[in-house]
């Protein structure tokens, strides 16, 4: 066991999980690469969805493998760093728009 | 960056042949990762063999106006291995009975061989259906003496393929150097106004794209598109195919991955990506690799780790096309850098 939460080399053993429940592994990594193929939207679109996402759940072996794949796919820096900001700008939104539930509140219990 | 070679520092990496051991030791040794050989034995590939020979790869030497950070050749000002006239004849007389249809020059930057044009000229005579030259662009704005390049390439229907790591300038200079950038940008409209890269022009203008750090190239075609809208909108270039190459963990390259703390992980991204239906295809299978001192090689990595081919047959001057085919290709790690993803060759991807 590693003696931290985090090992980078965990990422690789990530489809080891199908080892301990194959079906359900299996067609999540089916899914998984289908939804990161050509479509409506290019791979290269949805690799900087992912990537905004990776950070907005705080996940690093996320953020390695979608720097890592925004690299192959030609992907600039200052675009990577746009996603990273549409990803922070709707975590900041959702947060600051319960600010309305916090002014409701306030005006319904005060005279 | 470094302005220097690896041979030129002395770095033992190349003067001790140290690249072999590292590719066949560490991960490979400790059984983390497959060797090559097992892989393809798995779908009967091993021993690799060679198909109808199609394309003669020339090395003209080891020269270049540039030190970029990946060049497995560790090619560099500094580099004075330069291939005399003598074996540009010896070639010249392969060249005129070989059956590939395809002549390869590269380098080093093979412009700046001093017999370069005289072996053009000569070669161009013996009717291979594909003559092409590996220019680094910048070349053609090195110097006076070789501004007219385009215009040259162009006499001889030369099939230009140049190297061209991202469109935007701050990846570029990154990898090759400062202001190689402008200059590439510079040398493709020269290009485009002699006729090169234009959608219907006979004269064929191809890019390389190298990716500039330890990660493997993207989609080829999706690679293209972006170099051509971004290409056509900033500067008005165009060209006809962009070939995307894998970096092997060779020479400068292999150092960097080394220095930067990436060597496992980019082997690991190689073995990962292989492709058993890349294997069929991997130019060694068609190539024969020629360096500037006329030795025979499977590939231009092979020459860079000075793997001669396995065959009675070991230089120019005893070429027997028949007798080389006839030969075990050489693989050792390095090789996964060619059946990663749609597979990487010379000529781009190979599936």
């Amino acid at each position: 066991m590693a003696d931290s939460y985090y090992d980078p080399a965990d990422l690789r053993k990530f489809g080891n999980i199908t080892e301990w429940s194959e079906e359900l592994g299996t067609k999540f990594f089916d899914y998984y690469g289908k939804v990161f193929e050509e479509g409506a939207l290019s791979a290269r679109e949805k690799s900087l969805i992912a990537l905004a996402v990776a950070h907005v759940v705080k996940c690093p072996y996320c953020i390695d493998a979608y720097t890592k794949d925004g690299l192959q796919k030609g992907i600039t820096k200052e675009e990577m760093m746009e996603a990273v900001h549409a990803g922070a700008a709707i975590e900041s939104g959702a947060t600051l728009v319960h600010g309305v539930q916090m002014m409701n509140k306030y005006n319904k219990l005060s005279m | 960056m470094a302005t220097k070679s690896l041979k030129a520092r002395h770095n033992a990496l190349v003067t001790d042949n140290k690249q072999l051991e590292i590719l066949e030791g560490g991960i490979f040794e400790n059984g983390e990762l497959p060797y090559f050989k097992d892989k393809i034995a798995q779908i009967g590939q091993f021993p690799l063999r060679p198909k109808t020979l199609e394309i003669l790869q020339i090395n003209v030497g080891y020269m270049c106006n540039q030190v970029c950070e990946h060049c497995h050749v560790d090619a560099g000002p500094d580099r004075k291995e330069i291939m005399t006239r003598e074996t540009m004849e010896q070639c010249l007389e392969v060249i005129r009975n070989t059956g590939a249809h395809t002549l390869d020059l590269t380098g080093g930057a093979p412009e700046m061989n001093p017999n370069f044009r005289w072996f053009v000229e000569e070669a161009s005579r013996a009717g291979v259906k594909d003559f092409i030259v590996r220019s680094n662009l910048t070349i053609i704005r090195a110097n006076k003496k070789y501004y007219n390049l385009p215009e040259f390439f162009k006499k001889y229907n030369i099939h230009v393929v140049s190297s061209m790591p991202h469109y935007t300038r701050g990846k570029t200079d990154k990898q090759r150097g400062e202001g190689v950038f402008d200059k590439s940008i510079k040398a493709l409209q020269e290009l485009n106004a002699v006729g090169y890269g234009m959608p219907d022009s006979s004269l064929r203008l191809d890019l390389v794209y190298n990716p500039s750090g330890a990660f493997l190239p993207g989609d080829q075609s999706a690679l293209e598109r972006d170099f051509k809208k971004a290409l056509m909108e900033d500067f008005e270039i165009q060209f006809h195919n962009l070939f995307a190459i894998t970096n092997l963990p060779i020479a400068r390259f292999l150092d960097y991955l080394m220095a930067s703390g990436n060597y496992e992980d980019y082997m690991y991204s190689l073995v990962e990506a292989y492709n058993p239906s890349a294997v069929e295809n991997v130019m060694c299978t068609n190539t024969i690799s020629v360096s500037w001192d006329g030795w025979l090689y499977d590939c231009d990595f092979n020459q860079m780790l000075g793997l001669k081919v396995a065959s009675k047959i070991k230089h120019i001057k005893d070429y027997n096309e028949e007798v080389l085919t006839d030969r075990n290709i050489i693989v050792s790690q390095h090789c996964f850098g060619c059946t990663a993803g749609a597979g990487s060759s010379c000529q781009g991807s190979v599936t």
